[in-house]
């Protein structure tokens, strides 16, 4: 009797009773289908996070103020006022400093926007020329702030497209409309191209006006949020965030780093913080999967058990016709395994599915990983072996003569 | 030379044992059967012969004794080499025919090759052969629970022959069957026997035994 033979056996045994077949095939499909489709999810979260945070510019490092401390109090994260457009130039400037490409000085805020009689609550960027290199930022039409502009403090604005669609309407040209940003009156000179996020991350709700027009006119202060530096290549990353580090700790006059005004971070290190939460989160959905998965074992286990019962005085016609004990054990883990390969093969077409029709109701990336097919697979397998074992080893084991007069 | 006989029971004995309590199924038995004999083992039922049968089919062991089958010591064998005793050397047919159900005459006769490594080809041209020779040749596709209980036992004696076995072993073997099919069973036996086959059959009614050349009565687990 060979392997081909035997499972040819086992599922022409199976079809016999189709209903308990299906159900037992059942519990493994949602626990295959389940793995699949959460791993799949959580890597789809992944990757949407990983592109979002890639967007935001490339090579990119921001220098920020460091909370400040007023005797025992801790103030708020990124609220300093330490970093000033000097510092900025001082980097630009600086011969020391090699691997830098870009510096840009920012200025954050939000403020109320109106025009006419709608208004809005928005991002305000104090930006300059290099911003939209940095940051990756695309004119859809008009121009960006220009060097001139931050010279001369014009009053001009570049603003995203969902800043025109909540001041102007859905696909209004507003260039060379103006705006009032805090009682003062700006010129639309661009639009910015859509980069989609939502929420707190909105590249797309946000009013850009020249560095020093945010700082003087607007805001009436003399420092910048935060610097957002270029580095020539993502090998030298490190060697920038030194050198800069450096520069500033001798410009701010201190001597131990870990007492610095100000902290410097990379992208690298946001897109490593993001990686490791939804990675936990990967791993927490398919751990809650994993046990659907052995209660659908223990279903295949239970239903193999009721079958060795059900059947024994065919277990003890066989055996008396000559089937040795690994015979018959084969017989039942082939069984077994049937059921968890059509479950397995079952489940992955439906985990499959169930993905995509995530990926399409949430238009996130619709991501497939071959090693959650592969594992899904083996652990199906394993669980046919594993949980077909004794209800197999309690067959082979009847003494033909007790299995032929069993009633 | 004398022929080495098919069955040699010597002395053999089955006790059970239930906690305290000793039942002797079988006591003592000592007989020989000789290739080509049709026997038949009478007796009231709990009279041991059920046992009996068990021990000469390899399906049970005795307490003490000595049984040798077609020159093989029965005696401590290993659970698969009875198995493969029985697979070779024992023809089964049940009182209640046990075929596979929802599976075709063709498939229940042919079990007994499977377990032999018969391949698949030859194993269905020989189960063709002996479903003709039973009558059965315009049942081949059938499922045995579409058959009558003649028809199944028919099925079963195909089984039984199909690897040529030194001995059939019928127990009861029209005890679950009408009257008039009954005697179709009986007239196989006969030819069988004639054909030079080996049959020990064990039953309690005297016109089945009739039908062999030697009866052996048991009663109370001794031959009378």
């Amino acid at each position: 009797m060979d392997y081909q033979e035997l499972f040819l056996e086992a599922i022409a045994t199976l079809t016999v009773n189709k209903m308990r077949t299906a159900l037992a095939i059942l519990g493994i499909v949602i626990g295959i289908g389940s793995v699949i489709a959460l791993i799949s999810l959580g890597q789809a979260t992944q990757a949407s996070v990983q592109s979002q945070i890639q967007s935001l510019g490339s090579n990119l490092l921001t220098v920020q103020p460091s909370a400040q401390r007023t005797g025992a109090v801790q103030g708020a994260f990124g609220g300093g006022t330490t970093l000033t457009l000097e510092d900025a130039k001082a980097i630009e400037t600086s011969g020391q400093i090699t691997s830098v490409r870009n510096v840009s000085p920012e200025l954050q805020r939000r403020a109320q926007v109106t025009t006419g009689n709608t208004n809005t609550n928005t991002q305000i960027v104090g930006a300059t020329a290099v911003y939209t290199d940095v940051h990756k930022v695309t004119i859809s039409s008009g121009s960006f702030i220009t060097e001139q502009h931050v010279d001369s403090l014009s009053k001009v604005a570049v603003v995203g497209p969902q800043v025109v669609t909540n001041l102007f309407g859905e696909n209004a040209s507003p260039i060379g409309q103006t705006i009032r940003i805090s009682g003062q009156t700006f010129t639309i000179i661009g639009i910015t191209t859509s980069k989609g996020g939502s929420g707190f991350q909105n590249q797309d709700d946000i009013v850009y006006v020249p560095l020093t027009t945010a700082q003087k006119v607007l805001f009436g202060i003399d420092y910048v949020s935060s610097i957002s530096l270029e580095a020539k290549s993502a090998e030298v990353m490190t060697d920038a965030q030194n050198e800069v580090g450096y520069l500033l700790l001798a410009r701010h006059k201190f001597n131990d780093p870990t007492q610095a005004d100000f902290s410097i971070f990379s992208q690298q290190d946001i897109l490593n913080t993001a990686s490791s939460i939804t990675g936990t989160f990967t791993s927490l959905l398919s751990g809650i999967a994993a046990i659907s998965l052995i209660v659908g074992g223990i279903g295949i286990m239970n239903i193999m058990l009721v079958t060795v019962t059900e059947r024994t005085r065919e277990i003890g016609l066989r055996k008396a016709l000559g089937a040795k004990k690994k015979t018959i054990t084969l017989q039942f883990l082939a069984e077994s395994i049937m059921l968890t390969f059509t479950g397995g093969v079952i489940g992955i077409i439906v985990g499959i599915l169930t993905s995509y029709v995530i990926s399409l109701a949430t238009s996130s990336t619709f991501v497939i990983s071959p090693a959650a097919i592969l594992i899904a697979f083996a652990v199906s397998a394993t669980i046919g072996i594993l949980f077909g074992w004794y209800p197999a080893k309690k067959a082979s084991d009847l003494q033909p003569i007790e299995a032929l007069r069993y009633e | 030379m004398a022929v080495r006989p098919i069955i040699e029971v010597s002395h053999l004995s089955k006790i059970y044992k239930t906690e305290s309590i000793e039942t002797v199924a079988v006591d003592d038995v000592s007989f020989t059967i000789h290739k080509g004999e049709f026997v038949a083992i009478m007796g009231p039922s709990g009279s041991g012969k059920s046992t009996l049968m068990h021990v000469l089919g390899a399906l049970d062991r005795p307490t003490s004794g000595t049984y040798i089958l077609d020159g093989e010591n029965v005696e401590n064998l290993t659970d698969d080499e009875l198995a493969d005793i029985r697979n070779r050397k024992i023809g089964f047919v049940f009182q209640a025919f046990n075929l596979l159900p929802r599976t075709t005459t063709m498939k229940n006769v042919a079990i007994p090759m499977m377990y032999a490594g018969i391949p698949k080809v030859e194993r269905e041209a020989t189960a063709k052969k002996f479903l003709e020779m039973v009558g059965l040749g315009d049942r081949l596709h059938h499922a045995t629970n579409q058959i009558s209980g003649g028809q199944q036992q028919r099925v079963a004696i195909a089984r039984a022959l199909v690897l040529n076995p030194a001995l059939i072993l019928a127990d009861e073997p029209t005890g679950n069957i009408a009257s008039a099919q009954a005697e179709e069973i009986m007239a196989i036996f006969t030819k069988l026997h004639k054909k030079g086959h080996t049959i020990v059959m064990i039953t309690h009614e005297p016109d089945i035994a009739e039908h062999a050349k030697r009866i052996i009565h048991v009663h109370d687990g001794k031959i009378i």
